[in-house]
């Protein structure tokens, strides 16, 4: 129970000091809102798009609403020092980093609601499956925010965690079948794809709102999940390794 | 467990049939080439106060690190409150607090808001949390800046904020590094008479400091580091035994060198003279020094002196014997910012 309070205090605290505040909110209204329309206007083909395009928007909102803040609450806070007395904390280190990710997760699933629910009054959304793109949400909002964490602890400045993260990111938004098929990519390019944990949360939402899935779903929620874990053990390791000397 | 800093009462001295709450054996830490903690030992008895003095990058915060779980020792063993920290860093956090030599609170958090925090990580509900952090806000004199950001506090009330924040779960024992440096003397003061007051309530206290004054005047034991090895450890009237006896002065001139000292020596064979800084001589001697003697001497050779001054025995001459440092290089080294 001690260790809940802890946890669930942790989430509460940086979702005040950091997720919270209005740039962030307004970036997080904003950007999924901007995508879509851009996107749609570029699409030129009228509403129809619409079921299109919402797997790659709510995948985009998911991806930055997770990643962006791990710079801050992780890196920024390990450089001032405050990091230490969350490791001074009588908790286990996991729960302590899970709490730490918690509030970029729920800002991440957050996020993506904003495209579903423009989506509702933009087209029918009666054939969309939600109980996959709930857990596809949920799922692919941790592999992101892991992703984060994974780069947020391997720097030690906040500047290198922003730029590495958009190297990653960025190449991750179009090589991951987000607007275009994999199978459209130049064909050494395509392996490439699959090292990124997105395009399995990208490939469950194509599945789960147009039908048109590469992979098994099943397969695609196994990879997703063990990116989830690996990149989780990883980022612990790293903490181990370089935080406690 | 007693905690709270109410009670007034002496300090008691340790008591040395009490088991060692920390108990440290032979612990190393390398940083590469560099060894910042060589084989070092010691003990720290329940409810007592102990010193650990020593200048920058004697290996105080990483010691202080490795008890704490903040990094981990090469070799040796850590027990603190009989549980064996060295292969499981985190076994005894939930006994301890820290309150580290610069103040890493939440700036964006009011000094409320931080307290509440720090206590929830010890897994206190929210009334006694609540409750306990009113408390500290008002013992510490903090009350009227409760609802303010702590990014808004000044240096002091962020010092004092930092070690409430240290006691807010009621630990056994508290870590104290550097709790006065960089503050003004009003905070300090007051600071001292916290931890004081803290030590009197029975809290075990491990306390790092390159003040020597305030560690005589709050410790029960000492040790001193120097080059990561514990050189000497004992209580603070046992370390000044050997300089009770012995009559000191510091005689200020307008000009005094290596030459004068060499004059005075051999006009006075019965003392010895020290030059410790520019225009200061220290005179030791085993028997009464008389200021008078010295004084006209000097003018006769066409010495203005400015101040005679008679040194009473303290922990400043013993370390500066044990250790061969002289304790304003400490105090200097840790002004300009070259840190531990």
């Amino acid at each position: 129970m001690k260790r809940w309070i802890a946890f669930w205090n942790i989430v509460l605290k940086d979702m005040r000091a950091y997720y919270l505040k209005p740039p962030n909110i307004s970036w997080g209204l904003l950007f999924p809102i901007a995508w879509t329309g851009m996107f749609f206007m570029r699409s030129g083909r009228g509403l129809e798009s619409i079921l299109e395009l919402l797997p790659g928007v709510v995948t985009i909102s998911v991806l930055f609403g997770t990643t962006s803040m791990l710079a801050v609450t992780v890196t920024f806070e390990k450089r001032t020092r405050s990091f230490e007395r969350l490791l001074l904390a009588p908790i286990p280190l996991e729960l302590l980093m899970f709490a730490k990710t918690g509030g970029a997760i729920l800002f991440g699933v957050t996020n993506a609601l904003i495209p579903i629910i423009l989506a509702t009054f933009l087209a029918n959304l009666s054939s969309v499956d939600w109980l996959i793109v709930v857990p596809a949400v949920v799922l692919l909002a941790f592999a992101s925010t892991f992703l984060g964490l994974f780069i947020a602890v391997s720097v030690s400045e906040v500047f290198e965690a922003q730029t590495f993260s958009n190297f990653v990111r960025f190449p991750m938004m179009f090589l991951c079948g987000l607007f275009f098929p994999i199978s459209d990519l130049p064909v050494f390019l395509r392996p490439l794809s699959y090292l990124f944990p997105v395009t399995y949360g990208v490939d469950i939402l194509h599945g789960a709102i147009r039908q048109e899935n590469a992979l098994p779903l099943g397969l695609d929620f196994l990879i997703i999940a063990a990116f989830c874990v690996a990149l989780f053990a990883m980022s612990l390791k790293n903490i181990h390794r370089k935080w406690i000397v | 467990m007693v905690s709270t800093i109410e009670s007034q009462e002496p300090a008691r001295a340790p008591d040395q049939t009490l088991q060692p709450f920390i108990d440290v054996t032979n612990l190393t830490k390398k940083f590469g080439e560099i060894t910042a903690v060589n084989d070092i030992s010691f003990s720290v008895c329940q409810g007592e106060l102990f010193g650990f003095l020593g200048p920058n990058g004697a290996g105080k915060t990483t010691t202080i690190n490795m008890l704490i779980g903040l990094a981990r020792p090469d070799t040796g063993g850590i027990q603190i409150g009989g549980l064996d920290c060295s292969r499981n860093p985190k076994a005894a956090q939930h006994l301890i607090g820290v309150v580290p030599d610069e103040s890493n609170l939440y700036p964006e958090l009011t000094g409320f808001d931080n307290l509440c925090f720090c206590a929830a990580l010890y897994g206190m509900g929210k009334q006694e949390r609540q409750a306990r952090a009113r408390e500290l806000l008002e013992t510490f004199g903090l009350a009227e800046a409760a609802n303010r950001k702590f990014a808004g506090y000044s240096k002091g009330m962020k010092r004092k904020l930092t070690i409430a924040a240290g006691i807010i779960h009621r630990p056994q024992v508290l870590f104290l590094d550097e709790p006065t440096t960089g503050i003004d003397v009003a905070s300090a003061r007051q600071i001292r008479q916290l931890i004081a007051d803290l030590h009197h309530a029975g809290t075990t206290i491990f306390l790092t400091t390159h003040y020597i004054e305030e560690a005589e005047r709050l410790c029960d034991r000492i040790a001193f580091i120097v080059n990561g090895r514990i050189v000497q450890v004992d209580t603070v009237a046992n370390l000044l035994q050997p300089v009770q006896g012995r009559h000191r002065m510091v005689i200020t001139t307008d000009n005094a060198g290596a030459d004068l000292c060499e004059s005075l020596a051999s006009a006075f064979p019965q003392f010895a003279f020290e030059l410790v800084a520019e225009g200061q001589v220290r005179i030791t001697s085993d028997a009464p020094l008389r200021a008078g003697s010295l004084v006209r001497w000097l003018e006769d050779q066409g010495v203005e002196v400015i101040e005679a001054r008679r040194l009473q025995a303290s922990l400043e001459e013993v370390f500066v014997q044990v250790t061969g440092i002289e304790a304003q290089v400490m105090q200097n080294n840790r002004e300009t910012g070259r840190n531990a």
